[in-house]
This record gives C-alpha cells, sequence and structure tokens, in this order.
C-alpha cells in the first residue's frame, strides 16, 4: 500500500510539465537530425558500412580461384560458410560479425554521448529552456537513439546486400534448416532479421542512456557505456556464471538466426524481446528518475 | 549572523523534502525490476497447472497403449539434456575421434559423429516424421542447425555451421535408414528411448503408473520403472504418455544417487497433424560440399594409426570372452581381453606417458578377491579393468562391480 502511495505522491510532485505536443515533436525532430548528422555519427556508420564489404571482398578472394568452398577447421561468424554459394547470406553473416561488437558499440557512443554529451559542452540548460519537461526531452533523446539503432543496422544490412549481390551469385535460398524458400522471402527474412536485431539493441540503448544521465562528461560516460558491453560479453561466455546468462542482454541476440529456420522457431526471439523490454523499463526510468531529478549546472 | 543562520536552516529543510523527493523516484526503477524478476519467477509455477485429472489405468493397460499407438504423422521440439558425468564429449570426440584434427578427410555431417553431440549438455532438437518413409531430425545450435532429412531412398544429413552435405542412398546406409540416423545406444526420440527401457523390464522391474502430467500442453500418464535389485546405478525411469495417442512424450532416467536426471528428454511443443512435404525434401545448396556414404568410409580405411582402435575392439568382440554375470538391471558384461595384458604397463611402449597419466587420472584403483584393478566411473555406467586383463562393465555402483568381478572368480 505504501509503495503505491508513494507512487502517486512522486506522480503528483512531478513539476506540472506544460503539455505541448508541437513542442515535443519540434524537440524530436531536433534530436533526430543533429544525432544523425552529427560527423561523429556519420564516421561510425561509414565503419559499419565498411564491414560487410571487408568480409565479401575476403570470402571472395578465398573462394574465387580455388574450387573449394569454405574454410576448413573452426568457423568464423555463423553463415560465412554460405556466403560464397548465395550472396544473400553476407547479410546474415554481417549481422552476425557486427552484432557482438561493433554495433552496440555504435550505439554505446550515441547513447552515452546523448545526455552527458550536451551537459559537457553546456548546451544542456539550453535545451531545457524548451517547456517541454524533462521527461520529454529524455524521451526525444531515447527516440533519436532507437532511431540510431534502427539506421546502423539498416546501413549493415543494405550495405551487405549490396556488396553479396555484387560479388556473389544470389538467388533461392536455402535455410539453416536445409529447405528452400524463394529470393522474395529470403529478402523478406532479411529484413525481418535486421529488425529483430535493431529491436534486440534496445535495451543497450536504455542502459547507455542512464549511464549518460549519471555524469557531464560526455567521453566518460561512452566508456563506460562500452565498458559495461564488453564485461557483460565477457561473463556471458564464462560457463560457471551459467546461472545469470538468461538475465544478460546479449545473451539472446544471436537468437536472430532462428528466422532462418524453417519453420521459423520463436522461442529465443521471444526471450530476447522480453529481456529487452525488461531492461528499457528498468533503465528508462532509472534514466527518468535521474535526470529529472539532476541539478543542472553546466 | 543570526539572520544567515535561519537562512541556512530553512534551505537544509527545503533540500531533504527535495532530496527526498528525488530519492523516491528511484522506487519506480526498483519496483519495475523487482515485479520482473517475480514475474520469471512465478511464470513457470503459475504455467504449471496442476496435474490433469484422467481415468485410472494399469500399469499393463499404459504399455500396451504406447505398444498400439500407430502414430505416423508427428512434428514438434524436443529438449534433450544428458548429463553421465562424461566430460564434454563434444569436445573430446572432437580431439580423440579419428580424421578429427581436421585432416579434412571426414565430414562434419556425417550424422553418427554428430549424434554423439548429444551425449552431453542439453540440446534442443525439432523432429518430424510422416510415416516410415519421412523423417527429420535437427538439432538446433545457436545460429547453425544440424538436419537429418530420411525421404524414401534417400537419407541427407546437412551441417548449416559448416555447409556440409553427407548423402547416403538407403541400400548403403543398411535397410531402414531411421536407424541409421540413430545410432546403437543413442535414441533420439522419447519414443525410441521408451522402447529401450520397456525392452529391459522383466521379473527384475517394477513398473507402475505414477498420476499424470501436462507434457508440451498435453494430458498424459507417467508410467514410473524401478529396478527391483539394489546396486544399480539407475535409480528410476520415467516416461509420460500422451492419454490420447498413447505416444511417450517425456522421458527422464534418474540415476540411484540422486542428484540431476542423467538423461532428461521431452517435447516442449508437438502436433499430431501431417507436417510439411517441404520439410522432408532437400536439394543441396550451392557452394556446399557434398560427401557420399561411401567415400566417407573408403576415406577412413585409407586413415592411419588413429583408426587401428575401433577395429582393435571389433577384434575383441570376433574374439571369445563376452560373459554376462548377474541378471536384469545389475548384468556385468565380463570381457577378457585376449593376451592377458590389462591397461598397458608404463613404459612398455605401447601407450604414450601422457595417455597413461590421463587414464590413471580417470580412474579409481581398487583391490579384491579378484586382484586389482582400476574402475572408471562415469554417473551410470562403470568399467572394472583388472591388471590381469579382463573388463567389467555395467550400469551398476561401484561395489556391485567389484562383488561380480569376485563372483566370477
Amino acid at each position: 500500500m505504501s509503495r503505491a502511495d508513494l507512487t502517486t505522491a512522486v506522480a503528483d510532485g512531478v513539476p506540472g510539465a506544460p503539455r505541448r505536443a508541437l513542442w515535443t515533436f519540434g524537440i524530436l525532430r531536433s534530436e533526430l537530425t543533429t544525432t544523425l548528422r552529427r560527423g561523429r555519427t556519420l564516421v561510425l556508420l561509414g565503419v559499419l558500412a565498411a564491414v560487410p564489404v571487408l568480409v565479401g571482398v575476403a570470402v571472395r578472394i578465398e573462394t574465387g580461384d580455388g574450387s573449394s568452398a569454405g574454410p576448413d577447421g573452426p568457423h568464423g561468424p555463423a553463415f560465412l560458410a554460405q556466403v560464397a554459394g548465395n550472396g544473400l547470406f553476407l547479410v546474415f553473416a554481417a549481422l552476425s560479425a557486427t552484432l557482438p561488437v561493433f554495433l552496440p558499440m555504435a550505439v554505446g557512443v550515441v547513447a552515452g554521448d546523448s545526455v552527458a554529451g550536451e551537459a559537457g559542452g553546456g548546451t544542456l540548460r539550453y535545451l531545457l529552456v524548451a517547456p517541454a519537461g524533462r521527461a520529454r526531452l529524455l524521451l526525444a533523446k531515447y527516440a533519436a537513439v532507437l532511431a540510431f539503432c534502427l539506421v546502423a543496422t539498416l546501413v549493415v544490412a543494405v550495405s551487405a546486400l549490396a556488396v553479396g549481390a555484387l560479388l556473389f551469385p544470389v538467388g533461392e535460398v536455402t535455410t539453416i534448416s536445409g529447405t528452400r524458400i524463394g529470393l522474395g522471402e529470403g529478402l523478406l527474412r532479411a529484413g525481418l532479421i535486421a529488425v529483430a536485431v535493431a529491436v534486440s539493441l534496445t535495451g543497450f540503448a536504455a542502459l547507455g542512456l542512464f549511464v549518460s544521465t549519471l555524469t557531464n562528461s560526455g567521453i566518460a560516460a561512452m566508456a563506460a557505456t562500452v565498458g559495461v558491453l564488453i564485461t557483460v560479453q565477457i561473463l556471458d561466455t564464462m560457463p560457471q556464471l551459467d546461472a545469470i546468462h538468461p538475465y544478460l542482454f546479449p545473451h539472446y541476440w544471436l537468437s536472430f538466426a532462428d528466422l532462418l529456420r524453417d519453420p521459423l522457431y520463436w522461442d529465443g526471439i521471444v526471450s530476447d524481446l522480453g529481456l529487452q523490454a525488461v531492461y528499457v523499463a528498468v533503465f528508462g526510468s532509472a534514466a527518468w528518475a535521474r535526470f529529472t531529478a539532476k541539478d543542472i549546472t553546466a | 549572523m543570526a539572520s544567515n543562520d535561519s537562512a541556512e536552516t530553512t534551505g537544509d529543510a527545503t533540500g531533504t523534502v527535495v532530496g527526498r523527493r528525488r530519492a523516491a523516484r528511484y522506487i519506480v526503477p526498483v519496483a519495475v525490476a523487482g515485479v520482473a524478476a517475480a514475474t520469471i519467477g512465478l511464470v513457470p509455477a503459475l504455467a504449471d497447472s496442476g496435474d490433469p485429472e484422467l481415468p485410472k489405468i494399469t500399469a499393463q493397460q499404459l504399455v500396451a497403449k504406447i505398444a498400439a499407438s500407430d502414430q505416423q504423422q508427428i512434428s514438434g521440439t524436443v529438449k534433450i539434456s544428458t548429463d553421465l558425468g562424461i566430460p564434454s564429449l563434444g569436445g573430446l570426440a572432437g580431439s580423440f575421434a579419428p580424421g578429427g584434427g581436421g585432416s579434412g578427410s571426414t565430414s562434419s555431417a556425417d550424422p553418427e559423429a554428430k549424434l554423439m553431440e548429444l551425449a552431453s549438455g542439453t540440446h534442443t532438437l525439432r523432429v518430424a516424421a510422416d510415416g516410415p518413409d519421412r523423417q527429420r531430425l535437427s538439432i538446433l545450435g545457436e545460429g547453425s542447425e544440424y538436419s537429418v532429412v530420411h525421404n524414401g531412398n534417400d537419407v541427407w544429413a546437412y551441417d548449416s555451421g559448416s555447409n556440409e552435405v553427407y548423402h547416403a542412398r538407403s541400400e548403403e546406409a543398411g535397410g531402414k535408414a531411421g536407424k541409421h540416423t540413430a545410432p546403437e545406444g543413442m535414441p533420439a526420440t522419447p519414443a525410441e528411448l521408451a522402447e529401450e527401457a520397456l525392452a529391459a523390464a522383466g521379473d527384475t522391474t517394477s513398473v507402475t503408473v505414477d498420476g499424470t502430467a501436462q507434457v508440451a500442453g498435453r494430458d498424459a500418464y507417467q508410467l514410473l520403472i524401478k529396478p527391483k535389485q539394489s546396486g544399480s546405478t539407475i535409480g528410476s525411469v520415467r516416461i509420460a504418455v500422451d492419454a490420447s495417442t498413447g505416444v511417450p512424450l517425456k522421458f527422464t532416467l534418474a540415476p540411484s544417487s540422486g542428484g540431476k536426471a542423467a538423461v532428461d528428454a521431452a517435447f516442449t511443443k508437438v502436433d499430431f497433424a501431417k507436417p510439411d512435404a517441404s520439410s522432408f525434401s532437400f536439394t543441396p545448396p550451392k557452394g556446399a560440399e557434398v560427401t557420399e556414404a561411401g567415400e566417407l568410409e573408403a576415406e577412413a580405411g585409407k586413415q592411419g594409426s588413429a583408426d587401428r582402435a575401433p577395429q582393435d575392439l571389433g577384434a575383441l568382440e570376433d574374439f571369445k570372452g563376452l560373459d554376462v554375470i548377474g541378471e536384469g538391471w545389475n548384468a556385468v558384461a565380463e570381457i577378457k581381453i585376449p593376451g592377458g595384458a590389462g591397461l598397458p604397463a608404463e613404459g612398455s611402449g605401447e601407450m604414450p606417458a601422457q595417455a597413461q597419466q590421463f587414464l590413471d587420472a580417470l580412474g579409481d584403483k581398487v583391490t579384491g578377491d579378484f586382484g586389482s584393478g582400476t574402475v572408471f566411473s562415469t554417473r551410470l555406467v562403470n568399467a572394472l579393468m583388472t591388471d590381469d586383463g579382463r573388463v567389467y562393465v555395467g550400469a551398476v555402483t561401484k561395489d556391485a562391480l567389484v562383488k561380480a568381478a569376485d563372483t566370477a572368480k
């Protein structure tokens, strides 16, 4: 009971935020443009676009002259063996190569910088002058980070698709279950996978946003966010910590491959989405608690 | 001074109130995390809606139901967890198996090698069957899948991780290809596991119906099989049988030493409708490496010393010397190694020193009326190798094994 009372008290205590939809929209639009047009963001996207090119060229060189396809011994990223036979698999190979490190690192940089960077640069208080309220500003910031998640994933996927189509034959897709689907359905699944990967990053993005509200130094926030990413990734590989693995945000990331099974297998994806939703709720509300109560001095 | 003091006091007071309000906001994330944790903890408990009410049935009726079951069409997802107490066989098999070191002559899509991986750890399988001619079994890996497809005369195996294909015609595969996909001692579906367990029944076994359960959303009877004798490492075998179709849905083998089940295979989803015909068709994808069954055997024959071990073992069985001591669950197989040599002695040159050390580390030295020897134990199967060259193997405890060796002497 007392908890419910407190929550109401907190809700009532929020300084009356003027509800001006126009302002919110304006803030969202300005956040999107500043985030996506920043030089740093463009460089990050450029690096992400280069990964499929590298992978594609490497596979092409290896399989181009010799007749044998596929590397011997331990496998690299998933789907790499199929790339030479079907260019569409470069999309899946590139996504599974970038998902563990590159993609979340880029998201961590953008999310970590979102609030702390403005605070460090002394521009945050000017943003707060707009009569939209802190909660809405934070929401707009998060929306911009989410947009970056989607754009970054699509950049990898589209670049991989272009390189794959250019260097390798593209045709009917053999699912990893061994059945065949048409190219149209293959492209559809590739799109679905890109969306699934982007959504997988939302939990980490919320975590980055929370870290970003803790400090006034953009660099510190980025470093901390990426540090958390690497630590959690290491924890996720330790078999001794089996019990906590299902609660770590990257644990189900590679479940996007389940979309390439036939018939589709949803269990992993559903676990992933549920876990991301929990992370978004916990760290999103923590970021809100911190940001709306913070003294903005710069 | 006085005015300053009062100003400070009021400042402090407002500061505390604001501070308290600020702190209160953190209740939201904490509450969200708490609710999430509670939900994760509670959902399985809530989903377990209790045991279904089913008409009473005797063990005999239930076994008959299983035997009479003629479900030709089935598809579903099976989760299989094995803990035999063998150190991760997947890795071991990779490093010890002939040619596993990457000489490139074996195909990773070879079914027998792949199915050995199921002997340890937890795996998710998908099965589908449509009559005796068309079956499919897939092992879902992270980002990859291994499928065995049987359609008419063809058996295809596809490893998506390495993009390799294994192909056998059923004339070569030796009659029923369904048997081929599951090597002896490695039953893959609950149905096969159940059959094996029932075959072992006799006077030595108690078979009872132990209530009902819900498996994969279906009502099921539970068949409980227990050894009547003591000394077996097998504590109990529990099979959940679908009440309407008689198809075994869950198989649990608990060791007598307690703890986690040694084998636990259960459908998590099951569907008795006709599976899609496309799931049984397979064409090797472009760029995939295809190994024909015949080639693989020829390659294996060419391989050098590493392959001699299995051949030697085969030769052993051809010799005399396989006796069975005891009966039922406590049966112990006695194998006499020709030549009377036990474990190669140290420095005899027959075995590298490291391998000798490795073997010593794995086993326990025991002595008894039979002499002395080494016991190698897993959670289910124990083996005693005596110094004078006899081997006793059985699903019995170490003590029972020593006793068997003593009586044989």
